[in-house]
C-alpha cells in the first residue's frame, strides 16, 4: 500500500485514487529526461543552484575547514596558524576532563534513547490498542487529551526547559517543596548541586523533553498499520500485550531505529540542556559534555584549534553511534517484508 | 486500496467509542485503569511545572523564596512589564520574530524547490548532493561552528540578524529537503506530464501544480521548522553576540546565568512565560492541523 494513508490530505487522497486505479503503485522513475530549454536551465539555476549553494557555503564548507582547523594551533586572534599534525587530539585524550566529558557523552547517548523510547512506546501502545479487547481494536478514552499534553514539552524551547527543571531542582523549587508535602524534609538538597544526583537529574529532564514527540510518533506508525492486520490478530486470539509485541512492534521497526538515532545524536549533543542545568559543567565535571567544553576551549579560551578537534572526535563519535544503531537493527532482525516506506 | 476501504480501518481513539457498546470484562477494567493512572501520573509531571511557572510569574522573588506552592498577594502583571521593558524582552522578542519569519520563509522556499528537483529529475550530481545533504543532517552542528564563526565574520554578517537567517536557512535545510523529497517522490508522474502537455513551463509546473499538491507535507514540515527555528540556542550564542540583536533563547540563558544570585525569580519567570506564548499558539493551533490531516486521510 502506498504512504499516503498516515498523512492524509486531499491532494493525496488523488494520488490514491490514481494509485488504486493503476493497481499497484509504480516504482519510482529515476526522473523524467528534459531538454536544455531556458525554462528548464533558469529553473534549474535557481530551483538546485541558489539552495544547494547556501548549504555548501554555511554548512559543508565549515564542516571541512574544522577537519583542517584541528590539525592546527590556530588561537583565532591571530591570522597564523601551525600545523601540528595530530598533537591537537593526543593533548584530547590525555586530558581527563575531556575525556570524562566523552564518558558521559556516552553514558546519555546509551541511556537517553533507551528511557525514551520505552516509555513513548508503552504511552503509544496503550493510546491505540489499550482500549477493550472487543470488537475493534482501539485505544484508551481520552487518549487526545494525553497524546496533546505529553506532546507539549517538544514545542517549549530546550533552553527553558533546563532553566525550568533548573529552578524545580533548586534547595527551595518544587520539587523539594513536592517532596516536603509527603514529609520528606531533605535539608533543602540541591539535586544538581551533588554528584551523585546531578546527571540522573539531568537525563530525567531531557527525556522529559522529549517523550511526547517520539510518542506522537509511534502512535502515527501504529496508525499506518493496515487496520486489517491488527483484526486478524485479535481473532487469531491474541491479546493486547501480543498484539503489541508480536504485530505492532515488528511493523513499525524502522521509526524505532530511526527515534533512537535522532535522540542519540540529540544526547551526544546534549549542550542545550547542560548549559541551562550546569552551566559550569556539574559538580566534579559530572554533567559536563563534549560540546560544552567545545564552546568553552572556542569561544572563552580562543583555542579554535583544540576546539575544532573535538569537534571532530564529536562527529566520529555520532557516525560511530549512527553505524552500531543501524548494525544492531541489521542483526537482531531482517527486513519486514510489510512493504511500507 | 481505495478510499472507503481507508475509512473502515480507522483506530482513532475517541471518535469510535460510541459504537460497539458491550459490556467490559475484568481485564478491561485492570488495563484500563493500570494505563489510565501511568498516563495521568505523566500528564501531572507535564503539567505542574507549567502552572508553578505561570503562578510563579505573577509572585515577587520574596513570595517565591517563602513556598513553592503560595499564590501571589496581588495579580499583576509587574514582573511581564520588568521583564518586556527592563530586561529588554520586548526588543529580544522582535529580533526572534523578524528571524525566524524570514528564516521560516526562505527555507520553506528553498528546501520545497531543492527537494522537488532531487526527487522529480535526473540531474548530473544529485546523488551526491543528496548525500551531502545526509552528511548536513548528522554531523554536529559542533563541529561547523567554529569555522562558521569566521565565515560570517569574513563577510561581515557576524552578529547581524541577516547573518542568523541565513545560516538559520543553511542548517535548517536537510531537515526540510529529505522530508520533502520522499513526498515530492510520493506524488503521481501523470499529473506533472499533464501539466507539460498543457504547456506549462517548469516554472508554472512547480508552483501551480506540484506546490499546492505538496500542501499536507509543507504544512507539517512548516511547523517543525518553526519550533526548531524559535527554540534554535547554539546558533545564536556563537554567532550572535551583539547585545542589541539577542534573540529570545540566547537573552533566557543570558538573563538565567548574569544575575546570579541577585536574579529577579520573578521576572525570570515572566520572561520564561513570553518565550513560551508564541510556540503555545502555535501548538494549539498545530493540534488541530494535525487532527485534521491524520482524520482527514480516514473519515471519507
Amino acid at each position: 500500500m502506498s504512504n499516503s494513508t498516515v498523512s492524509g490530505g486531499s491532494a493525496l487522497q488523488t494520488a490514491a485514487v490514481v494509485t488504486a486505479r493503476s493497481g499497484r503503485r509504480k516504482p519510482p522513475r529515476a526522473g523524467l529526461p528534459r531538454k536544455m530549454t531556458l525554462d528548464y536551465m533558469s529553473f534549474l539555476a535557481v530551483f538546485l543552484v541558489l539552495p544547494v549553494a547556501i548549504f555548501l557555503i554555511f554548512v559543508i564548507w565549515p564542516f571541512i575547514q574544522a577537519v583542517y582547523f584541528s590539525l592546527t594551533n590556530w588561537t583565532g586572534f591571530s591570522p597564523q596558524m601551525g600545523f601540528v599534525g595530530l598533537d591537537n587530539f593526543v593533548r584530547l585524550f590525555q586530558d581527563g576532563a575531556f575525556m570524562q566529558a566523552m564518558g558521559n557523552n556516552i553514558l546519555l547517548a546509551i541511556v537517553v534513547p533507551l528511557i525514551t523510547i520505552i516509555i513513548a512506546l508503552v504511552f503509544a501502545s496503550l493510546i491505540t490498542v489499550g482500549g477493550p479487547s472487543h470488537g475493534q481494536v482501539r485505544g484508551l478514552k481520552a487518549s487526545s487529551f494525553y497524546r496533546v499534553v505529553s506532546f507539549f514539552p517538544y514545542v517549549i524551547p530546550a533552553i527553558v526547559i533546563a532553566i525550568l527543571w533548573n529552578m524545580i531542582y533548586a534547595p527551595s523549587g518544587l520539587l523539594n517543596g513536592i517532596l516536603g508535602l509527603f514529609g520528606i524534609d531533605n535539608n533543602q538538597f540541591a539535586w544538581l548541586g551533588d554528584q551523585r544526583t546531578a546527571m540522573p537529574a539531568s537525563i530525567f529532564v531531557m527525556v522529559w523533553g522529549m517523550v511526547g514527540f517520539y510518542m506522537v510518533l509511534f502512535i502515527a506508525a501504529i496508525k499506518g498499520i493496515p487496520a486489517e492486520t491488527l483484526e486478524a490478530a485479535r481473532i487469531d486470539g491474541a491479546g493486547r500485550f501480543r498484539t503489541v509485541t508480536s504485530i505492532m512492534l515488528p511493523q513499525i521497526r524502522d521509526n524505532v531505529q530511526t527515534a533512537y538515532i535522532y535522540l542519540g545524536i540529540a544526547a551526544l549533543d546534549a549542550f542545550v540542556y547542560m548549559a541551562g542545568l550546569n552551566s559550569t559543567g556539574g559538580p566534579g565535571n559530572s554533567t559536563l559534555v563534549m560540546s560544552q567544553y567545545l564552546f568553552r576551549t572556542a569561544f572563552e579560551k580562543g583555542q579554535f584549534g583544540l576546539a575544532s578537534a573535538m569537534g571532530v572526535v564529536l562527529a566520529v563519535l555520532t557516525l560511530v553511534f549512527a553505524g552500531l544503531v543501524m548494525g544492531v537493527f541489521r542483526l537482531t532482525g531482517g527486513k519486514d517484508e510489510g512493504g511500507r516506506s | 486500496m481505495s478510499v472507503e476501504t481507508r475509512a473502515a480501518i480507522t483506530i482513532d481513539p475517541g471518535a469510535r467509542q460510541a459504537e460497539h457498546k458491550t459490556k467490559s470484562t475484568t481485564s478491561d477494567k485492570v488495563v484500563g485503569g493500570v494505563s489510565h493512572v501511568m498516563l495521568v501520573i505523566w500528564a501531572i509531571i507535564v503539567i505542574l511545572p507549567l502552572v508553578w511557572t505561570i503562578i510563579g510569574s505573577f509572585k515577587t522573588t520574596k513570595e517565591i523564596f517563602k513556598s513553592p506552592f503560595g499564590l501571589p498577594a496581588n495579580w499583576n502583571f509587574d514582573n511581564y512589564v520588568t521583564a518586556w521593558v527592563g530586561n529588554n524582552f520586548g526588543r529580544m522578542f522582535l529580533n526572534t520574530i523578524i528571524v525566524v519569519g524570514f528564516s521560516l520563509f526562505l527555507v520553506m522556499l528553498l528546501g520545497a524547490m531543492c527537494a522537488y528537483v532531487l526527487a522529480r529529475f535526473s540531474v548530473p550530481g544529485s546523488r551526491v548532493i543528496y548525500y551531502l545533504m545526509l552528511a548536513g543532517l548528522t554531523f554536529p552542528v559542533f563541529l561547523a561552528i567554529v569555522p562558521l564563526f569566521g565565515i560570517l565574520q569574513k563577510i561581515g554578517l557576524l552578529g547581524t540578524l541577516p547573518g542568523l537567517i541565513l545560516t538559520y536557512v543553511a542548517y535548517a535545510l536537510p531537515f526540510t529537503v529529505f522530508f520533502l523529497y520522499s513526498f515530492f517522490k510520493s506524488l503521481p508522474y501523470e499529473i506533472q506530464e499533464a501539466a507539460y502537455m498543457d504547456g506549462a513551463s517548469e516554472w508554472r509546473t512547480f508552483f501551480q501544480v506540484m506546490l499546492p499538491m505538496a500542501k499536507p507535507g509543507l504544512a507539517a514540515i512548516a511547523i517543525m521548522n518553526f519550533l526548531g527555528l524559535w527554540n534554535q540556542f547554539l546558533l545564536p550564542i556563537a554567532l550572535n553576540p551583539n547585545q542589541d540583536n539577542y534573540v529570545l533563547s540566547q537573552g533566557m540563558a543570558a538573563f538565567a546565568s548574569s544575575a546570579g544570585y541577585s536574579l529577579d525569580f520573578g521576572a525570570m519567570f515572566a520572561a520564561v512565560m513570553i518565550t513560551i506564548i508564541p510556540v503555545l499558539l502555535i501548538y494549539i493551533f498545530f493540534q488541530r492541523q494535525l487532527q485534521g490531516s491524520v482524520s482527514q486521510g480516514t473519515s471519507k
